[in-house]
């Protein structure tokens, strides 16, 4: 009777099955495969275009061309806007989760107003948000209805970079990061087990110090200099997102919290806890599981952000590029078939790693006996 | 006693007023525009109410979009059922009825999940085409309930995995086989599922641009692209397109003010953990 | 007797009808017409006076007007390349005339010759020979140009200029001179706006710099863009930046000639919607309320982009596509248009009498001056080239240098199939 079940349960999943199967995994191999010709430029619109095999040569140029600056660029962008949204969504959501959660009047109210953002098509938002950060107008007078001098920040039009870098060094610069996070998993562990930190902390200066001393040593990412960094612009679209966001991962924390029982939180106020102390100790450390559940959708909904990116700075903003946008502008604007296919590529591959961490907590729960 | 204005609470109140207001302020903004007249419309005076009330706007704008809202309805409520009924039976598949290689399988769901729209949509348009689909809102249900599958699946899965297996064993042992286990005990169980799913469903449907613009024929366009089409040209009177973007966000705004609660607890019953 | 002839007649009829050369009958067209274009808003009813004059010829086609906006035309472009890819044509499709059309359609052959059309409905006469010569390739010709617009105008308010004591620039060179006073004053010198806006400034200076001999020479691949004449235009361009608003980029193309209707900002370079936008939208009068000039040193010079729409190979509705083109040149259908829209008519026999003082003035200077194809809106150059040049403008606004800039330029070009 269970094999029977079993095999109903195999044939309820095939369609699925079969549906992603080819719309996800087939083109997926389909884009994959154009990325490797060189499909594109001039008669690419032919109904029988040429493509010739031209291995990985889209994937060295966009690392390491001339004309690739733009895409490493966007790439550099992708990664601050994706860390600071998630910093921003996750961090501004517990806040307003905690604050909620006090059940204070008129809650429902509140958390209407912090979920509606959610509710909107990124193009409608990022119209709005661009008005709104008008250097001209927008958020910028606000400060003079009540008397003050008006802000001066230029938003989406600033052309300031914090955190420069030359891409030559990124070799160097992925030794240091690398050693950096060694040495804090290494001071993690030191009060507990000196060993074991020694395990962490040894290869981590180690790797620092070669990093450090050696870094001449190691060979070039780039012919020439390339500064990149975190464009400053950047601040306005990860600000409209975090606005679009930050309502459902506080929907989340707060149903979290709302699943620690009652008497697990008297017993703490019993035992002398204040507030801070609660969240601090008992809390938050339970909601680590929706940490991960935030950090896996927004982080897919970065890497796919183009909508907001598109309605609020225009296609050729090089400062908030971001490669979605990219991908889609060489595709359907240059015609360069090939190398949007490589990009869309890169881009996927950069998003699937993001679900590497729940894959990794999965496998331990089902280790431990779920 | 009953009120006790303590520094905390003001604080607290403090605090969420001036958090709301902030978060009120682009809806302030898109009003305001849309009940001005288009040469009152202009940058420095963004924040000012509107010197004379622009009484037409909604009403042009509704005028404009009326076939597009209506495709919209209808292709949104198709793709969010039909994705959250396979997304029901898929979590419940994967979370009570594992067999062989079922994990491997939930993995390439997920992995399919961070494809980018834009990516696929050349070779979803051959498709599409090449199946008769392309033009109309059934091409676009198709697609967006394929495209669903990942997210809907993976909330019913957490959402069942909370639910205690003693349950199904029970069940077995009455003789209730894999479709009476579904119907009798889960699907009565999974109200706060659908609403969570369904809520995320209908967002991210209504609220799609490029495949509408795509995919469909003028005839089926949904309610993004009638959208773009006010904002479209080369002198555009801004308030027709705010107007149109209130009335569009409307429905899901609705929908989310009546569910809120629910889609809270729904997020509760454990579709969230793990 | 009168039978034979009577027979004789209708035979001689008959076989007239017959072997009447193959014209649109207007009365025989039925079915459907699919045009694809990104005219939406206030184009729209521009639009629909032509469908309108179409269906009134041809009452038996449906016409299904399938416009896509949004994005800068390049949503329209997704959605028409997928579609064309897909082999769905639509009947006919707007398109920028020049290069973007051809390097892009004709080269990957998918479009059709619009040579017999052309002769047929006297459009060789009709057109200035400028016009066709930027608009053709040595194979044919491609598109039927419905609109013309001019992009190198200098906007102002002529108010407004005799507050601050200044007069339209006649050459950079002036300008530069009377920058700075303005600067003083608190007045920006020189409106500007996102992206493309500066790509459109930025051929109004390399027209002025170059001349337009050596513009066609660069666009032809014979004047290389890192040549000195080519980085002195960058170097002239970099000049004139320094005189424009910070926030550029996060303005409309409106929002920067409200500057200059506010009196926020002097002078403002862009096509000559800006003129249908300051009528229509802020109802000022032409000539009294906002005032204007060809670009500082292309006094003489037209450079133009025209709207225009082709035929797809395998398109479906073959004769009712070739209908609506024949009305799309016809003077009828140009003065049906472009009043409404706010540009000139490609024909040089258009009644003038229906069109604003702007136009008229644009119309007089179109058929006299010499017309030159411009950059930023796909005459001159192909999409590729344009796509590239994007990141190139972006290298120049941040480093400010014109030798490097000029360098990549060229190296676009060669990538791009221009100069070797």
């Amino acid at each position: 009777m269970h094999n029977k079940d079993r095999i109903k349960a195999f044939f309820t999943l095939l369609p699925s099955i079969i549906l992603i199967g080819i719309f996800v995994y087939g083109f997926i191999g389909n884009t994959f495969w154009i990325s490797l010709t060189d499909w594109g430029g001039v008669a690419a619109l032919a109904e029988n275009p040429v493509r010739n095999y031209a291995g990985l040569t889209n994937y060295i140029d966009l690392f390491t061309g001339f004309l690739g600056g733009g895409f490493r660029q966007d790439l550099v962008n992708a990664v601050f806007y994706s860390v600071l949204l998630l910093a921003g969504a996750i961090g501004i959501g517990m806040f307003l989760a905690i604050l909620l959660d006090s059940k204070p009047r008129g809650e429902a109210f509140f958390r209407t107003v912090f979920l509606y953002p959610m509710s909107l098509s990124f193009i409608v938002s990022g119209t709005i948000w661009r008005w709104m950060l008008a250097p001209q107008g927008g958020v910028n007078i606000l400060p003079e209805y009540v008397g003050l001098k008006p802000l001066t920040f230029r938003w989406l039009s600033s052309t300031g970079t914090i955190l420069e870098f030359n891409w030559q060094n990124l070799l160097q610069l992925a030794l240091y990061l690398i050693s950096f996070f060694l040495i804090i998993a290494g001071l993690r562990w030191i009060k507990h087990n000196p060993n074991r930190a020694l395990k962490w902390l040894l290869p981590g200066i180690a790797l620092g110090g070669f990093a450090w001393l050696g870094g001449d040593l190691l060979p070039k990412a780039l012919f020439m200099e390339e500064t990149h960094g975190f464009n400053t612009a950047t601040f306005g679209i990860i600000a409209a997102t975090v606005w679009q966001y930050s309502g459902y991962t506080m929907a989340l924390y707060l149903a979290g919290f709302t699943g620690i029982s009652q008497d697990l939180r008297d017993a703490a106020m019993l035992d002398g806890a204040t507030n801070t102390d609660y969240y601090r100790h008992i809390a938050l450390p339970m909601v680590r599981p929706i940490t991960i559940s935030a950090v896996i959708i927004l982080s897919h909904i970065s890497l796919k952000m183009f909508d907001l990116i598109f309605a609020m700075t225009g296609p050729d903003n090089g400062q908030t590029g971001h490669p979605a946008l990219n991908m889609y502008l060489t595709t359907f604007r240059a015609n360069d078939f090939a190398r949007g296919a490589a990009i869309a590529i890169i881009l996927f591959l950069i998003a699937a790693t993001f679900i590497i961490p729940y894959m990794i907590s999965s496998y331990r729960q089902r280790r431990a006996g779920k | 006693m009953k009120t006790k204005i303590s520094i905390s609470t003001f604080a607290l109140y403090g605090t969420l007023v001036l958090l709301a207001l902030a978060y009120l302020l682009p809806a302030y903004l898109t009003l305001t525009t849309a009940l001005k007249l288009p040469a009152d419309i202009s940058l420095p005076h963004s924040w000012e109410l509107p010197p004379t009330v622009n009484r037409t706007s909604f009403s042009e704008a509704f005028n404009l979009l009326r076939p597009n809202i209506v495709n919209s309805i209808i292709l949104t409520i198709c793709a969010t059922f039909f994705s959250t009924v396979l997304g029901s039976l898929n979590g419940y598949v994967f979370s009570k009825w594992k067999f062989p290689g079922s994990e491997l399988f939930f993995t390439l769901f997920l992995f399919g999940m961070f494809i980018p729209y834009q990516v696929i949509l050349i070779p979803l348009f051959q498709t599409l085409r090449a199946m008769n689909l392309y033009g109309g809102l059934p091409g676009l249900i198709l697609a967006h309930v394929v495209y669903g599958l990942p997210i809907t699946s993976l909330i019913f899965r957490n959402f069942y995995a909370q639910i205690p297996d003693s349950l199904m064993e029970s069940a077995s042992l009455d003789g209730a086989g894999f479709f009476y286990t579904y119907t009798n005990i889960i699907f009565p169980l999974s109200i706060p599922g659908f609403v969570v799913t369904s809520l995320w469903q209908f967002t991210q449907v209504w609220n799609e641009f490029l495949w509408g613009i795509c995919l469909t024929r003028h005839s089926s366009n949904p309610i993004t692209v009638g959208l773009a089409q006010l904002a479209g040209g080369q002198a555009v009177s801004w308030n027709l397109p705010m107007a149109g973007s209130i009335l569009a966000a409307l429905p899901v705004l609705l929908i989310y003010i009546v569910l809120g609660k629910y889609f809270i607890r729904g997020l509760l019953a454990g579709s969230v953990k793990e | 007797m009168k039978k034979t002839i009577f027979t004789v007649f209708l035979t001689l009829a008959a076989a007239m009808l017959l072997i009447t050369p193959h014209t649109t009958c207007a009365k025989d067209l039925s079915g459907q017409l699919e045009i694809f274009s990104w005219w939406a808003g206030d184009e729209g009813p521009a639009l629909q006076a032509l469908v309108d004059l179409y269906t009134k010829k041809n009452s038996g086609v449906e016409v299904i007007n399938a416009t896509v906006s949004g994005g800068s035309g390049v949503n329209a472009k997704a959605v028409l390349k997928t579609r064309m890819l897909g082999g769905e044509p639509p009947d006919s499709f707007q398109v920028h005339a020049g290069q973007e059309l051809i390097g892009t359609w004709v080269r990957a052959d998918r479009m059709e010759d619009l040579t017999p059309l052309f002769k047929e409905q006297g459009f060789m006469n009709a057109f200035p020979e400028g016009l066709i010569k930027n608009i053709g390739t040595d194979k044919g010709i491609w598109s039927v140009p419905v609109t013309i617009h001019r992009s190198n105008v200098l906007w102002f308010v002529p108010a407004n200029l005799k507050k601050w004591g200044v007069k339209a620039p006649n050459s950079w060179d002036d300008f530069l001179t009377i920058a700075p006073k303005l600067k003083e004053k608190g007045i920006v010198p020189l409106a500007l706006a996102q992206n493309w806006t500066v790509n459109h400034l930025w051929e109004s200076v390399a027209l002025a710099s170059l001349g337009a001999d050596n513009w066609d020479a660069l666009w032809a691949g014979k004047l290389a863009f890192d040549s000195p004449e080519g980085v002195k235009a960058w170097e002239l361009f970099g000049k004139i930046i320094e005189f424009t608003n910070q926030d550029a980029s996060s303005l409309s193309w409106q929002q920067a000639t409200d500057m200059v209707v506010d009196g926020r900002a002097a002078f403002n370079i862009m096509g000559d919607w800006a003129a249908g936008y300051m009528s229509t939208t802020k109802k000022m009068v032409p000539g009294s309320g906002f005032g204007w000039a060809a670009s500082p040193g292309t006094a003489g010079q037209f450079l133009f982009l025209a709207d225009s729409f082709g035929l797809p190979k395998g398109a479906t509705n073959r004769d009712n596509a070739l209908a609506w083109l024949a009305v799309l040149g016809s003077r009828e259908g140009s003065d049906a248009f472009n009043p409404l829209k706010g540009s000139i008519s490609p024909r040089t026999d258009s009644d003038l009498s229906k069109y604003n003082d702007y136009a008229k003035s644009a119309s007089a200077d179109f058929s006299k001056d010499r017309i030159v194809g411009s950059l930023a809106h796909g005459v001159s150059a192909n999409e590729g080239f344009m796509n590239d040049f994007a990141a190139v403008m972006e290298m120049f606004l941040k480093s400010r240098n014109a030798a490097i800039t000029a360098k990549a330029a060229q190296q676009t070009a060669v990538k791009n199939g221009i100069g070797k």
